[in-house]
């Protein structure tokens, strides 16, 4: 990329108040750099090249009025999930592959409002179910790093634009892990706030209770103020808290002097491969250096939350997909003669394997007969979690885990095998289930593929949390590190 | 020998509640709009949209249970009932399940026998489903959505009705009840009071509930009742003959009289209820429900034994009048004027003025002559200002033309003004005409005062005032005395 284009929010947005650029400008080089090398990686599934040329303009406009925020004329892009009006929105799914939406998702208004500049509409897996994006109707995202690999899911699309440069943020939703895991996989930085405290109005929804709507990108400061535009009460969303907002870049600058962190027993259990550990104990003791203070701590019931998340996402998602019926939109078999028939025909064919593998799970689970056995228990779990962490958040002031057990697989390597897939979230679904706001960083390589580091806050803590993910990329390169893939190359 | 059998009768009622917008979105509640013209993207089941829960549903849900006397739950939850209908937009609807905001209430059927009183299990809020149009000739399916979103409290009674009467009764005074309240327009034919109702029999004597029959699809009071009574006669000719009754949903087919199988329990849905994580608990404060229940309005039992004890109406009387509150408040606003007969007003009212309702197709709460225009009349005729022979004719020039009533009495008043000397000289020519009369008067046989008032109103060609008549009569004859 022009050395004249800054990556970091901060400095684009300089340079753009100070006119040593336009947004058309950087607008135009982004969409230059998506159509040069997302064929390879297939990051996005919709380019806006038009209106994001009309909406860089208007920024232009604002700035030149001396009217614009922080991030007034900034490039980015949206994960598919979330509408847009009258722009593709399709979740990654054959059901929504014709599917454009009558209106604005309220992140994607709060954007609009403060002139952001989408680019395009980011690959996902198919309605968010997935650990890899490979589930996405509209193909397997590649792994900027290393294009045999998957970019982890299912906010991939995302992650992987923002890693191969092709935008400087992007949304992402995390449901289980869908925003950290592919963050680590990628090497970018990737915030799941508090449940309730992003809008959902306008995210399509896979399992209510846990989806919660995030960002990713360069750094835990880029974040922050991407936060400080989105976060904040909605009354079209019952769940969304009615609580005021704060700065979330007044902490960026936060002294990790006596702060507590904890490193959940439990969690090292699993047994993560040397370089990992490795990894891992480096990052440990960094924070120690800058003057954190490590405490083991017990998580007891986190065991429990990848069957409890299975039981609990799938039944909210069988009752969630239901609504994609092919009557009022998206996909419609043909040549059907009856209702049954028009239903069977259109979910068959809309949805893909992993969307019915969890529609059938979740049905299973809330049917008469196993409600109790399966939906209640889950329930009590997920109560049992988190007063896990209303314990530990006595004594610590932040959680400490390695993002992810492994590095980014090969493409194919689990498709076939879901439990596995499943467990690539056992370090971020614990957090999910208790609706704690978490973030992953990168904390170095490990056989030239990015590992994460995952902090988790107790609720409403982002700002802190960002606070010292940002103390940590302050003395680190980790989140500079860039690919060298086959892809990159080519620049 | 035949046995004796019991019947036992459950009843589901939906009340589509008369707020201004849906339950969970903002598009309007009201009917007739052109189809799907009154359904935004949260009706449609858009995905992305959200629920919100409409907090004046919540104030008559409250509203209701506060008047049967049941608990409103402090915490109650809205769950999903998942089942697949093409015009049903998200897959489920969203309803209450477990925790109910009303519950364990009871409504008499007799207003003053306290054992009349039939249990409300619970009384919970839901959304309505739109509707389904089958062109069956030409072999599709319009869908509606307007209705989809509308708020309902389903009422849902124990199963302890023992008649067909009875339900009817039950139903009546629901409907009187909920109209009342203000939180149901109580319309049958729109759908805004409907009914399911939930059949058994067993021998008498025994306590064992039989296995019910769920009977759909009844929208008028009539049909309820013959669906009970075809109901009662099916499962007790299916019982003596040995065969089972088996728990089905059965459909009411007004043309004849029966009801005929829908779908048997087998195939019933297994609607996966569960709670609606789009939406929050409902949490009701104490203090909410008592500013409810400080604004209540008069409650119709109340009302009916006010109507008793101090105007002294009839039962006949007051169940007309209380058949639709706008009648009760037009009757009441019609007394503030200062009648002394309530009966007086009342008759003007279910006579000549429904006549004139019904010719122009208007509802009492938009009649042409106002309450306290119709108590002036009557007001007038009681204080004997205006002959009783006028009213007529004059309330129906008020509603044609809109004049106040007291402008036309004034105007008769000054007409008839000659004819008071006139009253003197008939009065005079009738007592000595009516010699024997007046005799048979002065030696007690009061009764012929009738006699002698028709005799004065025929002299006035019945344009004289027989109340003045008669004040005047007994004023000569007893001055004579």
């Amino acid at each position: 990329m022009d050395d004249s284009f800054p990556k970091e929010i901060l400095k684009i947005s300089d340079g753009l108040k100070k006119r040593k650029f336009s947004s058309v400008e950087i607008t135009k080089e982004y969409l230059r750099r998506i159509k040069a090398y997302d064929r390879e990686i297939n990051s996005f599934i919709t380019i806006c090249e038009e209106t994001a040329i009309e909406s860089a303009l208007e920024a232009d406009k604002r700035i030149a009025k001396g009217a614009a925020g922080t991030l007034a004329g900034i490039p980015y892009a949206n994960k598919d999930l979330f509408c847009t009006k009258d722009i593709l929105t399709t979740c990654g799914s054959r059901m929504l592959s014709n599917f454009f939406p009558p209106y604005d998702a309220e992140i994607i208004s709060r954007a609009k409002e403060n002139s952001l500049v989408m680019l395009g509409k980011t690959n996902m897996d198919e309605f968010a179910m997935g650990s890899s994006n490979e589930t996405s109707y509209f193909g397997a995202v590649k792994n900027p790093w290393d294009l045999r690999k998957v970019p982890g899911g299912s906010s991939g699309g995302s992650a992987a634009a923002v890693i191969a440069n092709l935008t400087p943020l992007a949304t992402g939703t995390d449901t289980g892990g869908s925003i950290r895991q592919p963050s680590a996989f990628c090497g970018v930085s990737g915030l799941k706030p508090t449940y309730g405290r992003i809008s959902r109005y306008g995210m399509v929804a896979f399992a209510s209770s846990l989806d919660q709507a995030g960002i990713i990108g360069h750094s835990a400061a880029d974040l922050a103020f991407f936060l400080n535009i989105i976060a904040g009460f909605d009354p079209k969303d019952s769940t969304c808290i009615e609580k005021p907002t704060e700065d979330y870049s007044r902490n960026l600058n936060f002294p990790l002097q006596g702060i507590k962190f904890g490193l959940p027993k439990e969690f090292f259990k699993t047994e993560l491969n040397s370089g990992l550990q490795q990894i891992f104990a480096n990052a440990i003791s960094l924070v120690e250096k800058l003057g954190g203070k490590i405490v083991d701590i017990n998580l007891p019931h986190s065991s429990l939350s990848i069957p409890a998340y299975y039981v609990i996402a799938p039944a909210e998602c069988s009752s969630n997909l239901a609504r994609y019926d092919g009557i009022r939109f998206g996909h419609r078999a043909p040549n059907t003669s009856n209702i049954e028939e028009l239903y069977e025909k259109t979910r068959s064919e809309g949805f893909g394997a992993e969307v019915k593998r969890r529609v059938l799970i979740g049905t299973y689970a809330l049917s008469s007969g196993y409600y109790d056995e399966y939906y209640t228990k889950a329930q009590k779990v997920r109560r049992l979690i988190k007063n896990d962490f209303s314990e530990a958040y006595k004594s610590v002031d932040f959680i400490l885990s390695p993002t992810t057990p492994t590095t980014a697989f090969p493409l194919n390597e689990k498709t076939d095998d879901p439990t596995l897939m499943y467990l690539q979230d056992i370090f971020t679904i614990p957090a999910s289930l208790a609706g704690l706001p978490a973030i992953s960083i990168p904390a170095g390589l490990d056989k030239g593929l990015p590992v994460g580091l995952q902090i988790i806050g107790d609720y409403f803590q982002e700002a802190r949390m960002l606070g010292v993910a940002n103390k940590i990329q302050q003395t680190t390169d980790w989140h500079k590190l860039t690919p060298k893939s086959n892809s990159e190359k080519k620049l | 020998m035949k046995e004796n059998w019991d019947l036992v009768i459950g009843l589901e009622i939906h009340v589509q509640l008369t707020t201004a917008s849906k339950i969970f979105s903002a598009t309007s509640n009201s009917f007739g709009a052109d189809p799907n013209c009154q359904a935004n993207i949260v009706d449609l089941g858009f995905p992305g949209t959200l629920p919100v829960i409409n907090e004046e549903a919540i104030k008559k849900a409250i509203t209701f249970g506060i008047a049967v006397n049941a608990n409103i739950a402090n915490e109650s939850i809205f769950a999903r009932k998942n089942y697949f209908y093409p015009d049903l937009p998200k897959g489920y609807q969203i309803s209450q399940y477990e925790a109910p905001i009303v519950a364990n209430g009871k409504l008499r059927i007799h207003p003053t026998e306290e054992d009349s009183a039939i249990i409300i299990e619970r009384a919970h809020l839901e959304e309505d489903a739109g509707k389904s149009i089958h062109f069956t000739h030409q072999n599709y399916t319009g869908i509606d959505l307007n209705r989809a979103g509308t708020p309902l409290l389903e009422i849902v009674t124990a199963p302890s009705i023992k008649s067909s009467k009875d339900a009817i009764r039950f139903l009546k005074r629901l409907r009187e009840l909920v109209t009342h309240l203000e939180i149901c327009d109580g319309n049958m034919q729109e759908g805004s009071f409907r009914c399911d109702a939930n059949v058994s029999v067993r021998k008498s004597g025994t306590t064992k509930l039989g296995t019910r029959a769920e009977i759909k699809n009844l929208n008028s009071f009539k049909f309820i009742e013959s669906a009970i009574e075809f109901e009662r006669a099916r499962q007790i000719e299916l019982l003596e003959s040995g065969e089972n009754v088996i728990q089905e949903t059965r459909l009411y087919d007004e043309k004849t009289q029966e009801t005929r199988s829908m779908r048997v329990k087998e195939n019933e849905f297994d609607y996966r209820y569960f709670p609606d994580p789009d939406l929050l608990p409902v949490v009701i404060d104490e203090t909410v429900i008592e500013s409810i229940r400080a604004s209540l309005p008069e409650l119709p039992d109340k009302k009916r034994s006010r109507y008793s004890k101090v105007l002294n109406m009839s039962a006949k009387d007051t169940n007309l009048l209380l058949n639709s509150p706008s009648t009760s408040k037009y009757f009441e606003d019609s007394l503030s004027v200062g009648l002394k007969d309530p009966k007086a007003s009342f008759n003007w009212i279910t006579g000549e003025l429904f006549r004139l309702l019904k010719k122009s197709e208007v509802d009492i709460s938009d009649s042409k002559v106002s309450a306290t225009e119709l108590g002036l009349l009557v007001l007038a005729m009681e204080e004997g200002s205006l002959p009783k022979s006028k009213g007529k004719e004059i309330l129906n020039n008020m509603w044609e033309t809109g004049t106040s009533a007291k402008i036309l009495i004034e105007k008769q008043m000054s007409e008839s003004s000659l004819s008071i000397s006139d009253l003197e000289n008939w009065l005079e020519e009738v007592l000595t005409e009516n010699h024997k009369q007046v005799e048979e008067f002065r030696s007690g046989k009061e009764k012929i005062l009738g006699f002698l008032i028709g005799q004065v109103m025929k002299k006035s060609k019945g344009r004289g005032d027989p109340r003045l008549i008669n004040d005047e009569l007994l004023k000569k004859l007893r001055a004579q005395n």
